[in-house]
């Protein structure tokens, strides 16, 4: 059953399964790291509450959650980064207030975060080096290579401490991020999702660090919402939800399946109401689609799919499975490496993003701040933002700044826009209205296809809501959407049909109607569809 | 007690206005306090500066003389800077117009009715500064080359090349070793509407309306806007970066080819020494303090001229530095540009409680 889910690690997986055992033959008998009640609140937000973290030493911990789970949060209250409202910390069993990353630093405890912190241009010793408290002024670079060369080979951790940073890899990199924390004598690592920047070769390498090093007595919480790798990596798993502790298990006496449960937290999906309606021709056809993302390597593998005239097609996943690329290449922002897009019935490959637009495509973009609109414009040129090319709002080339007026007046009272004046600047609105003015300029633009990624991410209740029920709405009037969404309930409910991807490939189709979490969970962690009711 | 910056919910229209006024104002009392202590009366010299930019006819034409070139760079460079290309090579630009005006001049005047000369003077020199400000425009789209450094370092280029000029093979053979081209035949002078004061006046101030109108109620100034404002939005509806700063590039380098052109054939009547004396870096000055709007660049311009002119009529009245009116430029810009954060942010003075008694 297992073997069947971890599809690059599933090898790695059983040969460490054996360490799981570890802790319990030591006989440890205080954690070394003991976290209790950890409550942290951002405005409207209860980032964590009332977690508790316990880590024994040898031992790897897996923090598992969806998106926004509060995973990072919490452990960048134990690494400094923020302080926690409420709840203790204790390191080798004495209460320990963390102030600031030196803190966390002077008690063991280091954090290698997912964008990695350091100089490109420096070399390998030189950033290890860098920051130190008690460096000498004009530190002795021979002593210092010799010392890295010393640890890399203790815990196989290969890099050459005279190249510079900008001539490694990834993987390499993440070594010297690595080396970097032991050098200060870390005892606790904190790796925020370790291998999501990394080739599956290389996250088979840093399993086998984390198991030397935790043979030397240290200790490794690690972030992910990858499930093979919580089978491969860890001895226990804590699964967070919507901020709270949700459950602890030994990561040998648990399962897929289960976790992928906890981890969604809700057993029913709800559908919102949906009128049937009758779907029309293919809009959308995509076939043996790839492509590459910005560091070249492959991002998307074979992907097939057709949506037709007023249906919806979701699209679940964790984030990072090449969601983001498969929105680009629909919309013209990225080109494919091999494949067919075809829209209505049209060859649409690799196209410029205004040819996607004139054949009637709309893009509510996932980063609506960095795509969506120019905060520095006002409300009715945002609205305009799309349709400035044709009349009435143009005609030989000038602007009609009193249509463009009347225009945004009728979009800001159709879709409720929140905002004093059309003139306003949009920077000025608040994300649901900034998200309002988005939808309402590509909806009113749309002729039949709707590429929607995150449309509703990070909204309150209501605009969620409003957002969801235009999704339908247009549906029935006969366009076809692609939504691309990380919230299972919004796939179920508003999507006819779920795509789920995992690492670049789709791992299935299936009708809402008949998807449950678990299914949706087990596919999101790289199951076949296929196998899942196996 | 706690002064924090605090994000306005919209923009203050009024801050727009009264921003550029207190700054100048600021402003003004900063040199008055630099004046004190050089031991000259602050109130005198003000008004001494007044009277030189304004005082007299012959005078304010001396002033609407410095204007012109920096209007009309100023435009050139609003027009870059909108698009958040930071263009300083507007000197480079007018330096290269006036080579290529001369040129026309000195070499094509047998060949062409004598109608002719000047209109194409000012179509080459414009092509010229056109072409100068294309070169870093190609290298930022293609290469992502730093406009910053390529426009910079082009200025040289263009100012030495034009001293190798007027040095060297167009040195006038008359001229008794005096650094400069034969004085143009009349015909190609442009003319002149009041003392020194020529026809690129009315040139700057119809292209700075024609400008305004192009950027603000045209299909093509609605996406510089959008490019300018974000750069992933214009991608994303479709809009064609590259092509679009390269246009706006070269129009931003003709309209300082144009203040070069203009120079050359309304006040020298020839290539000389005292071309570039820094109209396009002075242009950067006056495109920002106008907010990158073409209507007040013609009054910033206006008002920095009279600065020049003022500071060189102190000098030869009061024994003082000409340089007090380049201080003054300065010290204009400083309060402009930390005051520019009012108009998005307000200062507010919080008391604090003892909220954190218990931590710790």
């Amino acid at each position: 059953m297992i073997i069947s889910i971890c599809q690059p690690y599933a090898l790695c997986a059983w040969p460490f399964a054996n360490f799981c055992f570890r802790r319990e033959t030591k006989k440890v008998t205080t954690p070394i790291l003991d976290m209790k009640g950890i409550t942290k609140r951002f405005p409207n937000v209860v980032a964590n509450e009332n977690v508790d973290v316990e880590l024994y030493p040898g031992e790897v911990l897996a923090l598992l959650g969806e998106n926004g789970a509060g995973k990072s949060t919490l452990m960048n209250v134990l690494a400094g980064m923020y302080r926690a409202d409420a709840g203790e910390i204790f390191i080798r069993g004495k209460r320990v207030e963390i102030d600031s990353p030196r803190d966390a630093m002077r008690l063991g405890i280091g954090m290698i975060h997912q964008n990695f912190m350091l100089v490109d241009t420096m070399t390998v010793a030189e950033n290890i080096i860098l920051g130190l408290p008690d460096l000498p002024f004009v530190p002795n670079m021979v002593d210092v290579n010799g010392r890295i060369r010393q640890l890399s080979e203790r815990y196989n951790l290969q890099v050459d401490p005279d190249s510079r940073i900008w001539q490694l890899s990834v993987g390499e990199q993440q070594r010297v991020e690595i080396l970097k924390l032991i050098y200060r004598g870390a005892e606790i690592l904190i790796l925020d999702e370790p291998t999501a920047v990394l080739t599956p070769q290389e996250a088979k390498e840093l399993n086998g660090i984390l198991q030397q090093m935790t043979r030397e007595g240290k200790s490794a919480i690690f972030i992910t919402h990858k499930m093979e790798e919580v089978i491969a990596f860890s001895d226990w798993v804590r699964v967070l939800n919507k901020g709270r502790l949700v459950t602890v298990k030994q990561t040998n006496r648990t399962n897929p399946q289960e976790l992928a449960r906890l981890m969604v937290g809700r057993d029913v999906l709800f559908r919102l109401e949906k009128k049937d309606h009758d779907l029309g021709d293919v809009a959308l056809e995509l076939t043996d689609v790839s492509a590459n993302n910005d560091k070249g390597l492959p991002a998307l593998q074979g992907i097939s799919f057709r949506i037709h005239s007023g249906e919806i097609l979701g699209v679940a996943g964790v984030a990072g499975n090449g969601q983001k690329q498969l929105v680009e290449i629909l919309t013209g922002l990225r080109n494919v490496s091999g494949g067919k897009i075809r829209i209505f019935n049209e060859d649409k490959t690799n196209k410029s993003p205004l040819e996607i637009i004139n054949s009637g495509v709309s893009h509510i973009p996932a980063d609506r701040i960095a795509r969506g609109v120019a905060g520095d414009m006002s409300v009715a040129n945002n609205l305009a933002m799309k349709c400035y090319r044709k009349p009435p709002l143009v005609r030989k080339g000038f602007l009609h700044p009193a249509r463009i007026l009347d225009l945004a007046r009728r979009m800001i009272d159709l879709f409720s826009i929140d905002t004093p004046t059309p003139q306003t600047h949009a920077k000025f609105l608040s994300g649901g209205n900034i998200q309002k003015t988005i939808l309402a300029r590509e909806i009113d633009a749309c002729r039949g296809l709707l590429i929607a990624a995150y449309p509703a991410r990070g909204l309150d209740v209501g605009a969620t809501e409003f957002v969801r029920k235009q999704m339908i709405a247009q549906s029935e009037a006969g366009t076809a959407i692609l939504l691309v969404s990380e919230d299972l309930e919004e796939l179920v409910g508003v999507a006819d049909n779920i795509a789920v991807l995992f690492e670049g490939k789709v791992m299935g189709i299936l009708p809402s109607n008949k998807a449950d979490t678990e299914k949706l969970g087990m596919m999101m962690a790289g199951v076949k569809l296929e196998e899942t009711t196996a | 007690m706690r002064i924090v910056f605090e994000k306005r919910k919209t923009l203050s229209r009024k801050a727009i206005f009264l921003v550029p006024l207190a700054s100048f104002f600021i402003s003004l009392i900063l040199t008055a306090i630099l004046l004190a202590i050089f031991k000259a009366n602050p109130f005198v010299t003000f008004i001494a500066m007044f009277k030189g930019a304004f005082g007299s006819w012959p005078n304010f034409t001396e002033t609407l003389v410095k204007a012109t070139p920096l209007m009309l760079t100023g435009l050139g460079v609003l027009v870059a800077f909108r698009l958040k290309f930071w263009n300083i090579g507007a000197e480079g630009q007018l330096t290269l117009g006036g080579i290529a005006a001369s040129w026309v001049v000195l070499f094509w005047t047998p060949f062409l009715p004598p109608w002719m000369v000047l209109p194409l003077a000012i179509l080459v020199g414009m092509l010229a500064g056109a072409f100068w400000a294309g070169i870093p425009a190609l290298l930022k789209v293609r290469l992502k080359v730093d406009e910053v450094l390529t426009t910079l370092m082009l200025n040289y280029v263009a100012i030495l090349f034009a001293e190798h000029l007027y040095y060297g093979p167009w040195r006038d053979p008359k001229g008794f070793g005096f650094p400069g081209t034969p004085q143009f035949p009349d015909f190609t002078w442009l003319p002149r509407i009041a003392g020194r004061a020529h026809l690129g006046l009315i040139f700057a101030l119809v292209l700075a309306l024609v400008l305004w109108f192009v950027l603000n109620r045209t299909r093509w100034g609605f996406e510089l806007q959008v490019i300018g404002n974000n750069p992933g939005a214009a991608q994303t509806q479709g809009i064609h970066i590259a092509k679009n700063i390269m246009t706006a590039l070269l129009l931003a380098g003709a309209l300082a080819g144009l203040a070069g052109v203009c120079e050359v054939t309304g006040i020298s009547r020839r290539l000389q020494q005292g071309l570039s004396i820094g109209y396009g870096y002075t242009a950067i000055i006056v495109a920002w303090l106008a907010q990158l709007n073409p209507i007040a660049t013609i009054i910033v311009a206006l008002l920095i001229a009279a600065l020049l002119v003022g500071g060189d009529q102190v000098q030869m009245m009061m024994g003082l530095p000409a340089s007090m009116g380049l201080v003054l430029q300065g010290m204009l810009l400083f309060p402009m540009l930390a005051g520019s954060l009012f108009t998005e942010y307000r200062l507010r003075i919080i008391k604090t409680k003892l909220r954190d008694a218990q931590s710790g």
